[in-house]
């Protein structure tokens, strides 16, 4: 474990652009952090912290001028290796026949990203989402090779955020596995950052930043910052069983409840680190002699999203909201093996009727236990 | 993935709105391997890509796929000829038992445009038909004018080797088949039912009650199997588009066995 | 009247019934033959058969003016055919027309009505049969208005 200066961060973001990467981090643009290319510590949204609840969010300035003094924003990593739009392919119109040819040096998909500051749920989301483009028979070549060429410098949270709910999923608030470099911000024994090294490749960047073997009471004092988040945080979503209650519970009257409140708005979906819903995109120029396939975000909140044989699967937003909770809770452990939360709070957060995934599980979890309980008892 | 160019051979109009496509590759390999079940994406340039069964004779060099003319892309297929191109991924998803079945009878039966989806496993089975008890085919559509593949039907009829009834749900003047929906079919085509593998295509519905036909004569619930459908947009399990619960229609099916789906198929927009 | 008491036990619609039931039914029963495009019975014919086909086909039909013969089912081997004869004000209300030369076995409705006036319980017996052969005739003709096979515009 070392300890670096504030300064050093800027070396370290230096380092990192002269290894030929596009340094990613939180930025603040207008009245949100987001993420985006930064040249700069002095970019990071110093001094920031933000305030998060159902349907609510507001940055808010505070004393201590850190770097990482606020949670996650509306933006995820995933735009990073999984790409808003991409383009698949280009075909050329050849008589009655076409060409089709792939577009492998396509910038958007080789990239060499630098992502500073990813938290611990969001460290879990990217390896959730290892599993669905790299797990399968049939892999994303662009996602894997974006992911490959990846730096990541993961920041520990000492904050309990305010709709966010790593703990009870144990995907943080400590970054675990899958980072190169991680981080922990302390302000109560003077301003410095403790970095852990994950990776050889982490170690290598980390050898070019002014940097001192941590003493053992500043590592004591980051540990206990991080229980503490863990302890304070406010929600909690219980991952055991997900597959049996959910599945069981289709006609829960709860789905009513939460279908009138939906808007089929796909906030959610966008925000989300994980959801992985695409739709392609077919176009020509105006000759016609040039044609494009782009793949784009998709949501299943979208009312097409199961269009087939002239109407949609999912008609209603009580149907559509009862699928993306029961895949993002229950299919995707069938699908991947894990859940595919990771208690970030995005979805909580940018709701804009502040619907809480936490909360409507609890519901249901709450009829299934008292159905089997009673069950068992007889 | 990226589509492979495909030219069209031929096409033949089943039905008013139901056309047939024979395609064989424009360079490159001889003959399309696939599984009878599998099916394809087929891309039209510049228009879109839309999932369609396989429906020729998996020993044959030509690919051949049979659809209806109904949404963009295919609306767009309909009008190319001879000599057009297509582009062509796959071949993706699960196929139907014909190893499984060997030894036992089986009962086919397709709803509507069912029939060539399950075309290729009969072709395999007649192929090797001394490995296979009794075959019967049971085909149901919507009226006599929405028959697909008449000429190739009248062919099997003749056969001693092999039971096929059709049957209509609504009869035009002067027709003397049969009328009813298809289930009405099961009992008679005397099939030993503890012995027996079933393959059944066709509007979910119908599946369903035709599966219910087959429980209630003992058949049991693993022999019996069905090809689903929903929205694809990738066809390789990536999109999330065709999930039918935790099921991806595209890799985990589209033929499944009916256990797979007993209770998903009970449940309204799942 | 012998084989014809073997053959109604076999059926499917008469299993499980009391040798001294079937005996009475067998009782109302004859042997039937039908030449092929000829008509069972038509629409306003006083009920007072049904048939228990063993062989053949025949069609459901009714007449519209603007359609023409229109067939609604096909029944054959191992079907009942009519239940009018169980129902006041007993009138048949397809006509029933053979499209393959059909055998069949058919029972006195009148004969069977009394009978089961006189016996209740024997009755019941009947009624159970067809209310099951009903229920699966409304299933199947529901199955056929949903016209599944047709495209959503």
């Amino acid at each position: 474990m070392y300890r670096i200066e504030p300064d050093a961060l800027n070396e370290l973001i230096q380092v990192l652009q002269k290894e030929q990467y596009a340094v990613i981090g939180p930025t603040l643009r207008g009245e949100a952090i987001v993420l985006d290319t930064i040249s700069s510590a002095s970019e990071l949204p110093v001094g920031k912290t933000d305030e998060q609840a159902p349907a609510h969010y507001r940055v808010e300035d505070k004393a201590e001028k850190t770097f990482f003094g606020a949670s996650v924003g509306p933006h995820s990593w995933k735009r990073y290796f999984f790409p808003p739009t991409l383009k698949m392919f280009s075909a050329r119109k050849d008589g009655e026949s076409f060409e089709v040819t792939e577009d492998i040096d396509n910038p958007e998909s080789t990239k060499r990203y630098a992502l500073l500051g990813v938290r611990a749920c969001d460290l879990s989301a990217i390896q959730v989402q290892d599993k669905v483009f790299g797990g399968g028979a049939y892999r994303d070549p662009a996602y894997l090779r974006l992911r490959q060429q990846a730096f990541i410098v993961a920041v520990n949270c000492t904050r309990a955020g305010g709709t966010c709910f790593c703990s009870s999923l144990r995907t943080g608030p400590r970054a675990r596995v899958g980072f190169d470099l991680a981080l922990t911000e302390v302000v109560d024994q003077g301003h410095f950052l403790l970095v852990e090294v994950g990776t050889d490749k982490g170690e290598a960047v980390l050898s070019g930043v002014q940097r001192q073997p941590a003493k053992d009471e500043e590592v004591e004092g980051a540990e206990h910052a991080i229980r503490a988040a863990a302890q304070l945080t406010g929600r909690s979503l219980e991952p055991d069983q997900t597959r049996e209650i959910l599945y069981s519970n289709a006609e829960h009257p709860r789905w009513e409840v939460v279908g009138k409140r939906c808007l089929s708005c796909a906030n959610c979906t966008m925000v989300c680190p994980t959801c992985f819903c695409t739709t392609v995109e077919d176009v020509t120029d105006l000759t016609g002699s040039n044609a494009e396939r782009v793949r784009k975000w998709d949501s299943c909140f979208t009312l097409d999203f199961s269009y087939i044989h002239g109407g949609s699967v999912r008609a209603s937003s009580r149907a559509r909201y009862r699928h993306w909770i029961t895949h993002k809770l229950a299919s995707w452990v069938d699908q991947f093996g894990t859940t595919g939360c990771v208690g970030c709070g995005r979805c909580i957060t940018w709701c804009p009727v502040g619907i809480d995934i936490t909360e409507e599980f609890r519901v249901i979890r709450e009829t299934y236990l008292m159905n089997t309980r009673g069950k068992s008892s007889t | 993935m990226i589509p492979c160019p495909f030219v069209i051979k031929r096409v033949r109009w089943e039905t008013e709105d139901t056309f047939t496509v024979e395609l064989t590759p424009r360079e490159g390999r001889s003959k399309f391997d696939f599984l009878p079940g599998q099916f394809n994406m087929i891309y039209l340039y510049g228009v879109g890509e839309v999932p369609i069964s396989i429906c020729g004779d998996p020993s044959d060099s030509v690919l051949v796929h049979t659809t209806r003319a109904v949404g963009t892309v295919t609306k767009a297929m309909a009008k190319l000829g001879r000599g057009d191109s297509v582009g062509i991924r796959g071949p993706f998803g699960t196929s139907w038992p014909v190893a499984e079945a060997r030894g036992k009878d089986v009962v086919f039966v397709a709803g509507g445009i069912g029939l060539p989806p399950l075309r290729p496993a009969l072709y395999e089975i007649l192929a090797h038909r001394e490995n296979y008890g009794k075959v019967v085919l049971l085909y149901g559509t919507r009226t006599p004018s929405d028959i697909v593949f008449k000429d190739e039907l009248e062919q099997w009829r003749a056969r001693f080797d092999l039971e096929v009834f059709i049957t209509v749900d609504r009869a035009t003047e002067g027709w003397r088949g049969n009328v009813g929906v298809v289930t009405t079919l099961i009992h008679k085509a005397g099939f030993d039912a503890h012995n027996t593998i079933a393959m059944i295509v066709g509007p979910e519905v119908m599946m369903r009650f035709t599966t219910i036909e087959f429980l209630k004569r003992g058949v049991s619930p693993d022999s019996i199997y069905l090809s689903m459908e929903r929205n694809m947009k990738c066809g390789i399990g990536l999109c999330g588009h065709c999930q039918f619960g935790p099921l991806f229609i595209c890799k985990d099916g589209p033929v499944f066995r009916y256990p797979q789906l007993k209770d998903l198929l009970v449940k309204w927009e799942i | 009247m012998e084989t014809l008491e073997r053959i109604l036990a076999q059926h499917q619609f008469f299993k499980d019934l009391s040798p001294e039931y079937l005996t009475l039914v067998t009782g109302c029963a004859s042997n039937v033959r039908f030449e092929q495009d000829q008509y069972i019975f038509r629409v306003g014919d006083e009920a007072n058969q049904f048939y228990l086909i063993r062989e053949g086909r025949i069609a459901l039909q009714l007449f519209s003016p603007d359609r023409g013969q229109i067939t609604v089912e096909t029944l054959g081997e191992g079907d009942i055919l009519g239940w009018s004869w169980l129902i006041p004000p007993y009138f048949y209300v397809f006509d029933a027309k053979i499209l393959d030369v059909t055998r069949a076995i058919a029972l006195d409705g009148k004969c069977l009505r009394r009978k089961c006036e006189e016996d209740h319980t024997f009755g019941y017996e009947l009624l159970k049969r067809f209310s099951s052969l009903l229920e699966h005739r409304l299933e199947t003709t529901r199955l056929q208005l949903l016209d599944l096979y047709g495209v959503r515009s």
